[in-house]
């Protein structure tokens, strides 16, 4: 039986398998762009509105700096495969939003592979299972 | 140097040692604030406010450290005050008191923190906390806080042409420079090829490049400048806290931070001119009136060998990306132009999250009092201390004698 594919947190990202992205907040009044979405206030300090549209972000940026996790992390941290396994992450600047966002990058990237400036990709991958779900998360991959 | 307005004196300090002792914390913090006001030459019925400075890892008394301290101590009815600032909570604490002193509400302050850590990563607060980003870090990205001090570390790699090397010679520096240091809880020689050899965490960063979690107490008396003049064990002339920079970053933020998904955006504003880290010792400097080149020594927060190298920069002892020319010309070592981290650092001690920053400032005391023996950096005048907390808690305390 396939389980169903459910996204790990609600409204962060949208599930289109073939085009996915980051769902950030645009502030309808000073135009400010947040990750994770801005929803009671606007962290620009100059600004007093309190009213967001989602806006997606950039499907690709570069990387920023990225690292080999070589330990396992504690709770609520759960591990997709018994032994843990290293998995990468990388802070990908994305030009347009004038942002940098963390994620892990794809199972298999070749850390020697990597370096700042690189062009990367989103997409929407597994990041654990349960007995019922496989639990989806954003994650970069480099692009080709 | 002639007094500020705002200076208050730093009238004793006092340590329990670090380690992973795994006793309450409650006994360190007394034992430290017995050694400090011991070395005051006050008694604890002098005290007029005690700052405590909070653990969040200790339950309830941890979260009111002030009045747990002060019951430890014995009630007598002094004014208290709690603070948790993340790493910074101690300067916080600090700060808290200098105000009520400058304010003359009390005349002398006894500042507390101490700690009793679990083993490892630190994690989140327990329970299912979906709204907590710090919780959501864990759960969505398995960042732990080295993987934030290695994406910090591998940038300096991509920007500046760092190497693990460099990362390891800070680390072998700072355990020189412990070595003599009663209170810290690694005394031992490093060398260069056992950190390269230790296990790697986050990569580009090993075992021996990163900070242990310890156990451990400091406290610091603080009275008002005239109560010091006219107190015996100060001959008059005490060591000062000239200022106290706690500040916030500037939207919008444009480095990653712990415990954040993403920096702010500069699309609709531009990134101030001085980041969060710069900010911090600026805004110390601003208030003391005096700059990085007046300085006799440093305590830095070495949260990771790398990030030492980074706070030569945030504090001004070089222009960035010069850090590394400065570890390698031995400027920051012992003997050399600006020691950092004579004490030995978060290397040597392993961090005790409200202790630490106190820590930071009885190393400056007992520098600036010329009684750090086998560590002594020579006629010191001035040093800062420089610390950085989760969800952009910054700190910097500036002493001068």
């Amino acid at each position: 039986m396939t389980k169903t594919a459910i996204p790990a947190i609600e409204g962060w990202f949208t599930d289109r398998s073939d085009a996915p992205a980051l769902i950030g907040s645009r502030c309808t009044a000073c135009g400010t762009i947040a990750f994770p979405k801005a929803t009671a206030f606007c962290p620009n300090p100059g600004c007093t509105n309190q009213e967001f549209v989602d806006t997606e972000l950039s499907r690709t940026g570069t990387i920023w700096s990225f690292t080999n996790n070589c330990y396992q992390p504690p709770p609520p941290f759960v591990a997709p495969s018994e032994p843990f396994e290293p998995f990468i992450i990388a802070a990908v600047e994305l030009a347009a939003e004038g942002i940098v966002v963390l994620g892990q990058m794809v199972r298999g990237t070749d850390i020697e592979s990597l370096r700042a400036g690189l062009p990367v990709e989103l997409v929407v991958d597994t990041l654990f299972e349960d007995d019922e779900h496989t639990h989806t998360v954003w994650k970069w991959k480099v692009a080709v | 140097m002639a007094d500020r307005a705002h200076d208050v004196a730093v009238l004793g300090v006092g340590m329990h040692p670090w380690g992973k002792w795994g006793r309450n914390f409650v006994e360190y913090g007394v034992a430290a604030a017995q050694d400090a006001l011991a070395d005051a030459g006050v008694t604890w019925a002098d005290i007029g406010y005690v700052a405590g400075a909070d653990t969040i890892r200790n339950g309830y008394p941890g979260f009111i450290a002030g009045a747990t301290f002060s019951q430890a101590l014995g009630w007598k009815g002094n004014r208290v005050s709690s603070c948790y600032a993340a790493c910074a909570s101690g300067a916080h604490a600090i700060n808290i008191a200098r105000a009520q002193i400058l304010a003359g509400f009390c005349d002398v302050a006894l500042v507390v923190g101490a700690d009793t850590t679990p083993k490892g990563f630190f994690a989140p607060v327990g329970g299912d906390r979906p709204d907590d980003p710090d919780w959501l870090r864990f759960r969505l990205l398995g960042a732990t806080n080295p993987t934030y001090f290695a994406l910090y570390a591998r940038r300096r790699m991509e920007l500046y042409g760092a190497t693990r090397e460099d990362f390891a010679a800070v680390k072998v520096k700072n355990a020189r420079h412990g070595l003599a240091n009663p209170n810290a809880r690694y005394r031992k020689e490093v060398t260069a090829d056992e950190v390269m050899a230790s296990p790697t965490v986050a990569d580009p960063l090993r075992l021996l490049d990163i900070c242990a979690t310890s156990d451990g107490g400091a406290a610091v008396i603080l009275s008002s400048m005239a109560f010091a003049k006219r107190h015996a064990n100060t001959s008059g002339h005490p060591v000062r806290i000239a200022a106290v920079s706690t500040v916030t970053p500037t939207f919008p933020q444009t480095v990653i931070e712990m415990p954040n998904f993403a920096t702010d955006s500069t699309a609709m504003t531009a990134a101030p001119e001085l980041g969060f880290k710069d900010a911090i010792a600026a805004g110390a400097y601003e208030e003391a009136g005096i700059g990085p080149e007046d300085l006799s020594l440093a305590e830095v927060y070495d949260l990771s060998t790398a990030l030492e190298l980074d706070w030569y920069e945030n504090i001004g002892l070089c222009k960035p990306g010069e850090a590394e020319r400065l570890l390698r010309d031995g400027d920051t070592a012992l003997g050399g132009r600006i020691p950092v981290n004579p004490s030995g650092g978060l290397a040597c001690f392993g961090e005790a999250i409200p202790a630490q920053a106190i820590a930071q400032v009885c190393e400056l005391t007992w520098q600036l009092r010329g009684q750090a023996s086998g560590r002594q950096v020579e006629g010191a005048t001035a040093g800062i201390t420089a610390n950085q907390g989760l969800f952009g808690h910054g700190s910097a305390v500036l002493c001068v004698r």
